[in-house]
């Protein structure tokens, strides 16, 4: 059974999630699948680009964020996906050695009208590397089951 | 890539199509987003999907897989025609990204793009920017991925 539901998400509920660990061998890995660039690819062509080493692409970030928010909570919870991201901004070069944590922090929710045993969250997700410097900001929209599975949540949010 | 003037609002390309299998998404799904409806085949078909499907993530991934695949291939045609590529200059990031609908495994997924919007670079002489909504559509026409991208295009100068 799961230990989280919609209802342990409400405004204002922040937690942070991590570390992970990031290699360049994984940085490439991902980049000759999904990203094929010289920056992420290659340690001396990285050099030579506008980011001045080798560095993760961006969607390889969101992965790693995905896989850290797994572990945290999303495994342990009754997920049911996300609908999308309103923004996803790339602040900093994510690099080898990179130790990453992330911060969630709730910003609305709402139960949805057509499937009232379902609850959004809008959330804000910030990554941070291990020098406490922001790499990455996403804000999402999850959905989770909610424990009570019909009706309006008490307080009537 | 091609130089921010050769671009136009409403230009439409299309960069290709991805077959997702079931092994490839449990694969990108253990490693990134283990979800009991990305690795499951039978836990899938008991959850709200219904069915295996693919980590929004992953879809994202293959989308950039063939917009570099896209870019390779522009940059070719513009050297075969005498002339330099401009340089792609970084992306500032998304908006607007949605899955609309689940990508399960045996869909084929056709990506394109679209330039939305054109637009000086503030604060960087020599670039303009570009605003482009990037789509996957399934075998059936359906929309399943959106977003809106914007990028750093580098102008011809002053020539």
């Amino acid at each position: 059974m799961p230990k989280y539901y919609w209802e342990d998400f409400p405004v204002g509920h922040m937690a942070e999630y991590g570390t992970y660990e990031v290699t360049a061998e994984e940085i490439k890995a991902f980049a000759a699948e999904f990203d094929p660039q010289p920056m992420h690819l290659d340690e001396e062509a990285a050099r030579a680009s506008i980011v001045g080493g080798l560095c993760a692409s961006g969607w390889h970030s969101c992965a790693i964020m995905m896989r850290i928010l797994a572990d945290g909570y999303v495994l342990d919870s009754a997920s049911m996906g996300a609908t999308g991201c309103p923004e996803i901004k790339w602040i900093a070069p994510v690099r080898p050695g990179d130790r990453l944590r992330v911060r969630v922090k709730v910003l609305g929710t709402r139960v949805s009208r057509s499937r009232p045993e379902m609850g959004f969250v809008n959330a804000r997700i910030d990554m941070f590397n291990h020098a406490d410097l922001p790499v990455m900001t996403v804000t999402t929209n999850m959905m989770l089951e909610r424990r009570a599975k019909t009706g309006e949540p008490a307080g009537g949010a | 890539m091609r130089y921010f003037e050769d671009m136009r609002v409403g230009e439409r390309t299309e960069l290709g199509s991805h077959t997702f299998t079931a092994d490839e998404i449990k694969t990108f799904a253990h490693r990134y987003d283990p979800q009991r409806f990305h690795i499951d085949d039978d836990a899938a078909a008991r959850s709200h999907f219904g069915a295996l499907c693919a980590s929004g993530w992953h879809t994202t991934a293959v989308y950039m897989r063939h917009f570099v695949e896209f870019e390779r291939r522009e940059a070719e045609r513009m050297r075969a025609a005498g002339e330099t590529p401009a340089r792609a200059g970084p992306s500032p990031g998304i908006r607007e990204l949605r899955w609309l609908r689940p990508v399960y495994a045996g869909d084929t997924i056709t990506f394109a793009r679209e330039v939305k919007e054109l637009r000086d670079a503030a604060g960087r002489p020599g670039w303009g920017l570009m605003v482009a909504q990037n789509t996957g559509v399934n075998q059936k026409g359906e929309l399943v991925l959106s977003f809106m991208g914007a990028k750093f295009a580098e102008k011809r100068g002053k020539a």
